[in-house]
């Protein structure tokens, strides 16, 4: 059977559709920054960024930036009635201090023990870091967004990362273009195989022992 | 009578020396002390050391300041952007120290030298390249690592409106570091675009008390805010 991979934007709709209402939510910058286009307009979620917002809105509408207010990524963003402006202390209290409900972070390499590397990929390029070692130990819930395979067609998933690590055993979930992985002290289980992809097909791609979930409902 | 409101850019920033440690507000574009940036690369320190949460962008600021070969070392979180090339070169050339910190842990060194604290502990970068050589320690089962406090000489920061008593609000994001590094540094020089009357920012407001504050001043806004996001 053939089966096809999810879109960035199927994928951020996946994730979108598993943060509850009241949830206080951290995209990290690249893909993840693409869920905040899919949260269901029924559900109040709370957008924090780390340079001292929380009930961060959407892009401006064009000739309404304002310098004074972008997102981590730099880009201009809006505050939404009720949000509030703090400063970068307080911010980082909130992700280092257990209050940020669920951050959403793209990766290099998520290891079977929930280690996650997302921040350097070593060698002589310049490494820079800013806030993904906050956030991977200091948040609820750290979900990774990412395609399962690299480039060359390797898993992204791995025993043990090669690359230089942000945390050890931080990442509880993992949502690829191929399925939703859950990092679980019996081992992963995969869940949510886009249709026609099977579970034995998966495990072929990736590159550590899998377990079947019961759920197979299409993403 | 206190007035820390000083006449011009020159007469703020005399408590810079070859070799200060200055402690520079802003993430990204959102509040640069760009004319304070401007008046310290005239002014001629050299040798120094700049926190900043970046390492330049473009070709003014802090990017600047690193092309007029001023910068002997760069304490930030994240230096690698599309337009940070005048760090890179020099990095790469071996004429620029870089001290990677995590950005949570950057601030809070700060707020740790600002608050008298020796040091602290944190789970953020255990296991990693950031915490090598630095000691550790299970607490409460977390594996930590130990981080020191950064203290200033100056601290460059940028906020909206300031009093002749060195009391400081700021603007949406441009906010960020400003506060936290007014209280780490022996001497801060904050840029307002507006000074005010004691008593006109509301107390219970007031983001930076004037007590971490040295100097104050004035600035023209370089870009007229449209109608829209004001």
């Amino acid at each position: 059977m053939s089966y096809t991979k999810l879109t960035r934007e199927q994928i951020a709709r996946g994730i979108a559709q598993d943060i509850p209402e009241g949830a206080y939510v951290n995209l990290g910058i690249g893909m993840p920054t693409l869920v905040a286009n899919h949260l269901p307009k029924d559900r109040e979620i709370f957008l924090h960024s780390e340079n001292g917002i929380l009930g961060m809105g959407p892009a401006p509408a064009p000739g309404r930036e304002d310098p004074d207010l972008i997102n981590a990524g730099k880009e201009p963003v809006t505050l939404l009635t009720g949000g509030a402006y703090f400063h970068h202390t307080d911010s980082f209290a909130m992700m280092r201090g257990g209050h940020i409900d669920i951050c959403v972070l793209g990766a290099f390499q998520v290891s079977a023990g929930g280690d996650l590397a997302n921040w350097h990929t070593g060698g002589d390029a310049i490494p820079a870091v800013g806030g993904a070692m906050d956030l991977a130990v200091g948040a609820k819930n750290v979900w990774v967004m990412m395609e399962h395979l690299t480039k060359s067609g390797e898993s992204k998933i791995v025993e043990c990362c090669t690359y230089p690590l942000t945390g050890i055993g931080v990442v509880k979930r993992i949502y690829t273009d191929l399925a939703v992985i859950e990092v679980t002290p019996r081992g992963l289980v995969a869940s949510r195989l886009v249709p026609g992809l099977t579970f034995d097909e998966l495990q072929r791609l990736t590159g550590v022992p899998l377990l079947p979930s019961g759920a197979r409902a299409a993403a | 009578m206190i007035d820390k409101i000083v006449p011009s850019l020159e007469a703020a920033l005399t408590d810079v020396r070859d070799g200060s440690i200055v402690l520079v507000g802003g993430f990204g574009g959102a509040g640069v002390p760009e004319e304070l940036i401007d008046a310290l690369i005239a002014q001629g320190a050299r040798n120094l050391t700049i926190v900043n949460n970046n390492a330049g962008n473009g070709e003014v600021g802090i990017a600047a300041l690193l092309k007029a070969g001023r910068v002997r070392k760069i304490v930030c979180s994240y230096p690698r952007q599309a337009d940070s090339h005048h760090f890179q070169s020099l990095y790469r050339a071996g004429k620029v120290e870089l001290e990677l910190v995590p950005q949570g842990t950057l601030s809070e060194r700060m707020r740790a030298a600002g608050a008298g604290i020796g040091a602290f502990y944190t789970p953020t970068g255990y296991g990693t390249d950031l915490a090598k050589g630095k000691e550790t320690r299970v607490i409460d089962g977390k594996h930590c690592v130990l981080e020191h406090p950064i203290h200033g000489d100056v601290a460059l920061v940028k906020a909206e409106k300031g009093d002749r008593w060195g009391n400081l609000v700021y603007r949406k994001s441009a906010r960020n570091f400003g506060p936290t590094m007014a209280s780490a540094a022996k001497c801060t020089i904050a840029q307002v675009y507006e000074i005010v009357e004691l008593g006109a920012l509301d107390p219970e407001c007031i983001v930076t008390p004037g007590i971490f504050v040295t100097r104050v001043v004035k600035v023209a806004r370089r870009r007229q805010l449209s109608e829209q996001a004001a």
